[in-house]
């Protein structure tokens, strides 16, 4: 059977690598001092331990790091998470309504009712109205845009970018301004986005001078190129 | 100038800053990657993981309690998701032969012995213990884990997280002695 002081010891050598790694509790990290003044075996022991410890370091030291492609991939994820957390997160009025109804009293909520039924039946009998008398046509006139007769095809100047990974969102925000670009697209694989840098069709010479541009702000850019 | 803690980091993160995820990225990804590789002894591979490690905490920031230290957090993410990983993998078999294979494809014990380097023979044989071995001793030399912090990493308690540190270094004197090393211990 082992002895109080057996076992004490046993306990003191279990905890010599975190004392050597520096992360015992101060109470344990005194009980192991004063056990090492004491066990010259235990001392030695100690030694071996730090041993272990400087080379295990040195052995993780040498293993690298890893390359811009693990942060590229993390910030592509985000992205794609963004774009799935602003769907979630879109308007909904049916909850908007129902939380601001909540706050009103029950008459209010009634005499409101018979408010909003009474603008209903108001506004159907004026725009039944209008299309009634509405001179020399017999449908409605057809709904137009302002902007109708214009073309909605992708007209404008593209190029496929990627940003180093230091790039903060503020720096690639604050990059698009000064080059008057937005993104259109992306990211892609690879962590390139697609951006307009022109909303109309450049000549070939203009937008490779923008493209060289961009690219001499190394510290953001990491690749850019013209595309469709 | 005081760097701004990971707890702060990680509460920033929960509000979508991602600048806040950038830092902690940066500030950890190199000591995950390297647990991770350890594990996984794939480059390509452990660089996915840590993507995946560090887009777990952009989805999880939120849940985050603090009851922990964030690094301890990220190492146990890390590991759950380097093991799931081998697991997919059945010709990764965490066993001491695969790993003494794959990781020590240089010099044999004999032969660095020759070298006349202790420490480069120390280093030989820890990447020649087994993962569980491996593991333990780099959470507790490298990543600076407490007794406590390494039984919620590894999932046991922290009674078995002493006794297997005590084996882990006890097969690591016993691999000196066979590669002519004798420390005297145990």
């Amino acid at each position: 059977m082992m002895t109080k002081n057996e076992t004490e010891r046993r306990d003191i050598e279990a905890l010599l690598p975190w004392h050597a790694a520096g992360t015992l509790t101060r109470r344990d990290a005194q009980r192991v001092e004063a056990a090492l003044n004491e066990d010259r075996d235990l001392a030695r022991q100690f030694e071996l331990v730090r041993e272990e410890l400087g080379e295990t370091i040195h052995l993780n030291e040498t293993l690298g790091a890893p390359s811009a492609r693990a942060m590229e991939r993390l910030l592509a994820g985000i992205e794609a998470e963004g774009a799935k957390g602003r769907r979630r997160q879109s308007f909904n009025l049916a909850a908007f309504i129902g939380e601001r109804m909540s706050m009103f009293s029950p008459r209010t909520l009634a005499w409101s009712a018979v408010t909003a039924v009474l603008a209903i039946v108001l506004q159907a009998g004026l725009l039944a109205n209008l299309y009634i008398n509405e001179p020399g046509s017999e449908v409605p006139s057809a709904y137009k845009t302002a902007s109708a007769t214009r073309s909605l095809g992708p007209v404008g100047s593209y190029a496929l970018i990627g940003f180093t990974p230091q790039a903060s969102a503020a720096d690639v925000t604050k990059f698009l301004e000064a080059h008057k670009a937005s993104i259109v697209e992306g990211p892609k694989p690879g962590g390139l986005y697609r951006i307009r840098v022109s909303t109309t069709a450049l000549p070939k010479n203009d937008l490779a001078a923008i493209v060289k541009q961009m690219q001499d702000d190394s510290k953001i850019v990491r690749f850019v190129a013209a595309t469709e | 100038m005081q760097a701004t803690s990971d707890e702060a980091l990680i509460g920033r993160i929960a509000t979508g800053d991602k600048v806040a995820m950038q830092v902690l990225f940066a500030r950890h990804h190199v000591r995950v990657y390297r647990f991770v590789l350890r594990l996984v002894r794939d480059q390509t591979k452990a660089e996915d993981l840590i993507s995946e490690v560090f887009l777990d905490v952009w989805r999880q920031a939120g849940k985050f309690e603090a009851r922990s230290a964030v690094s301890t957090w990220l190492l146990a993410i890390a590991r759950y998701k380097a093991l799931s990983a081998l697991r997919r993998r059945p010709d990764e078999e965490l066993d001491d032969e695969t790993a003494a294979a794959i990781e020590d494809p240089g010099d044999d014990p004999e032969t660095a012995l020759e070298k006349k380097d202790k420490g480069e023979i120390l280093r030989k044989c820890l990447t020649a213990l087994s993962p569980e071995h491996r593991e333990i001793i780099d959470l507790v030399y490298y990543h600076e884990k407490s007794v406590e912090e390494v039984a919620e990493i590894v999932g046991i308690p922290q009674n078995t997280v002493k006794t297997r540190m005590f084996y882990a270094r006890k097969r690591l004197s016993e691999l000196l002695k066979a590669a002519g090393v004798d420390r005297g211990w145990p």
